[in-house]
């Protein structure tokens, strides 16, 4: 699962070989951006709260040291214990901590993205440690042994007869099972199961209230409040990004972050945790792993304002097409591209390459991320870094030669449309990175330019 | 140490201070009709809903609409018979695994999407929403709000230990992207909508 040798466009052509495949994955996610649409356009203040969730984010970076410190002193004060994680690996030992701490060596968790990217479940394996995720999409994957490939939408790359597959080989669905009917069912029970046995719950945070204290967890499962309502023990990751100022604004998020996401009005629960019930015990952990660097990063820091709701992925035309395990990284897609070069500039360097520039991830972005254009900009420090592939840096110098000499570029076209006229196969082979899953062109008889000055003439 | 860390990083790296918006004041259709919009929102998303007279209706009607279930628990005093027993508190939140209906009434109700607003006092224990197999909510309409900001204003500054919104039964489409309710919590939602 680590990628560290693959790159996009390797791991891509991987996933392109399968063309049914890529069409109805391409299409599965676009039904979904046209479900974000239908529910953004039923609200005539659509772009008025857009507008205001950018400006609120705005403000919540410009004092997150203040927002910060406010929200662990009402923490406290409400009975929770905070702890602050430089890094993943101090958040992974801060959990393994708590844990060792109260004698138990299984936990259930839901959906965390952040735990995704800290490797939290390998590094409490290698500890001898048992983590059961309770998503349904994260189950599958976890049992599929694979990362998921969407932050909001874990499997959304796998078919029900593979879903059917793995649960027929770990929780014993007879062969062949693959009605989603029947298979929720089956994890229903198994997962209810692994809820009333668990001491230990781990929750992401999507808020978090500098006012008061307290943070609110959304899902459709009810996955998060089975696990924390019945463990002893409720451990919530946030980065540090996921605070707001005040409880109020969660009007503003919560009708933003689920019509962006899959178009519903809303989640189905939005749970406000602001004190540990009698005997439980609730802790925080605070988590910066690069992002107060990334707040550094004039160009970059308002990556932060992002609330993972994936629209930015179901619109992009390079994620719909080459699948979120391409990216190599826990979040994947245009949002995925301008966050991991922060995290490691040379690993993931051919990410910001892995779009087309159109701006759509923009266009849906519910707190107005320029995320087109800081991918435009991650290219140019990546190059000027030092840590772009050679062919490309080669193709650009080429490109950047013929742009800028009119002679030059009318030689050029002349010369591909001769070629692409006269002897294709000199482009339609493996050397030319274009001809992979396309078919060039046919070559047209004249340039546009030819044609027009031919016909103004005429005129 | 990281605290300090981390704040300090911050201090440096953070741009200069931007101001909040001063106004969340969002333009409104004030002609809607707020009961419809909930029923409409609540249907669209898998909940039953049945708009009745008074509070004497709704016994019945669940008598009817849950035949074999066993073990009905209610957390609302008025709404508790010989067929509906009241909801009796016990400390270990695993004793209520097999409770198959239970009954709230939540403090706010939001027609934009149909979310019922529920603090803690409200749920007999916190795990009872989520673990019963079924869940019945007695809503009455003074409690609507036309959205989510109007539902904050009524919040205020309210003190709560857990509350949350639950707008419907719990449900995935992680399996190809097909709807299916019952993931984890209810597999249904019924409202009694009553004035």
């Amino acid at each position: 699962m680590d990628g560290a040798t693959q790159t996009h466009p390797e791991l891509s052509e991987i996933f392109n070989k399968d063309e049914e495949r890529v069409d109805w994955h391409d299409e599965t996610l676009w039904w979904i951006r046209q479900k974000r649409d239908k529910s953004a356009h039923s609200i005539p203040e659509w772009e008025q709260l857009r507008e205001t969730a950018s400006q609120i984010k705005n403000n919540v970076l410009s004092d997150l040291s203040a927002y910060l410190v406010s929200f662990e002193e009402k923490a406290l004060a409400n009975g929770i214990i905070v702890h602050w994680a430089a890094d993943a690996a101090e958040h992974n030992r801060i959990v393994h901590g708590i844990l060792k701490e109260n004698g138990i060596q299984q936990m259930v968790k839901s959906k965390s993205m952040l735990t995704e990217e800290c490797h939290l479940n390998e590094y409490l394996e290698q500890q001898g440690l048992d983590v059961i995720d309770s998503d349904l999409g994260e189950r599958i994957v976890q049992l599929a042994k694979e990362p998921p490939s969407h932050i909001v939408l874990p499997c959304i790359h796998k078919k029900k007869e593979e879903i059917g597959d793995l649960f027929h080989i770990h929780l014993g669905v007879p062969a062949g099972t693959s009605d989603p009917q029947i298979l929720t069912e089956t994890a229903r029970q198994h997962l209810r199961e692994t809820f009333l046995t668990r001491r230990a719950a781990l929750t992401g945070v999507n808020f978090a209230i500098a006012e008061t204290g307290e943070f609110v967890v959304c899902t459709n499962e009810g996955n998060a409040d089975m696990g924390a309502h019945l463990a002893d023990v409720h451990i919530a990751s946030m980065g540090i990004e996921k605070i707001i100022p005040e409880r109020r604004h969660l009007g503003v998020f919560l009708r933003l972050l689920t019509r962006s996401a899959t178009g519903q009005p809303i989640t189905t629960y939005s749970s406000h945790f602001k004190k540990p019930r009698p005997g439980q015990q609730m802790h925080i952990v605070i988590v910066d792993n690069g992002r107060t660097i990334q707040m550094g990063r004039e160009d970059f820091r308002n990556s932060l304002k992002c609330i993972r709701c994936g629209a930015c992925m179901n619109t992009c035309p390079v994620y719909r097409r080459s699948g979120g395990h391409s990216y190599h990284n826990a979040i994947s897609g245009p949002i995925g591209a301008i966050l991991a070069p922060n995290l490691d500039m040379k690993k993931y360097a051919d990410l910001p390459f892995a779009s087309t520039l159109c701006g759509s991830c923009s266009n849906v972005c519910p707190v107005k991320i320029d995320i087109h254009q800081q991918l435009y900009k991650w290219r140019q420090v990546i190059v000027k870094e030092g840590y772009a592939d050679s062919t490309k840096k080669i193709g650009m110098q080429l490109m950047t030669f013929t742009l800028s000499s009119p002679a030059v570029y009318r030689t050029a076209g002349k010369a591909g449309r001769w070629f692409l006229k006269h002897v294709p196969f000199a482009v339609n082979n493996k050397f030319n990175p274009w001809y992979k899953q396309r078919d060039m062109p046919e070559a047209p008889a004249e340039s546009f330019g030819e044609w027009y000055k031919k016909n103004v003439k005429k005129s | 140490m990281s605290r300090d860390k981390i704040l300090a990083a911050l201090r440096q790296n953070q741009p200069e201070k931007v101001a909040l918006p001063t106004t969340l004041s969002f333009e409104r259709d004030v002609n809607l009709n707020l009961a419809e919009k909930f029923k409409a929102m609540a249907e669209g998303i898998g909940s039953k809903v049945y708009m009745v007279a008074g509070f004497g209706e709704i016994g019945p009607v669940i008598g009817m609409d849950f035949p074999s279930e066993k073990r009905i628990v209610s957390t609302v005093p008025e709404l508790v018979s010989a067929a509906i027993p009241a909801f009796v508190l016990d400390a270990d939140p695993h004793t209520y695994e097999d409770v198959d209906v239970a009954i709230f009434k939540p403090r706010i109700a939001v027609a934009e999407n149909s979310a019922l607003w529920i603090t803690e006092d409200r749920m007999g224990v916190r795990a009872l929403p989520f673990i019963t197999q079924h869940i019945v909510m007695l809503v009455d309409i003074a409690l609507l709000v036309p959205d989510m900001h109007a539902a904050y204003e009524k919040i205020g500054s309210a003190d709560y230990g857990f509350s949350t919104f639950i707008a419907g039964p719990s449900k995935t489409a992680d399996i190809e992207q097909s709807l299916v309710l019952g993931a984890h919590g209810p597999r249904s939602m019924t409202i009694f909508m009553y004035s």
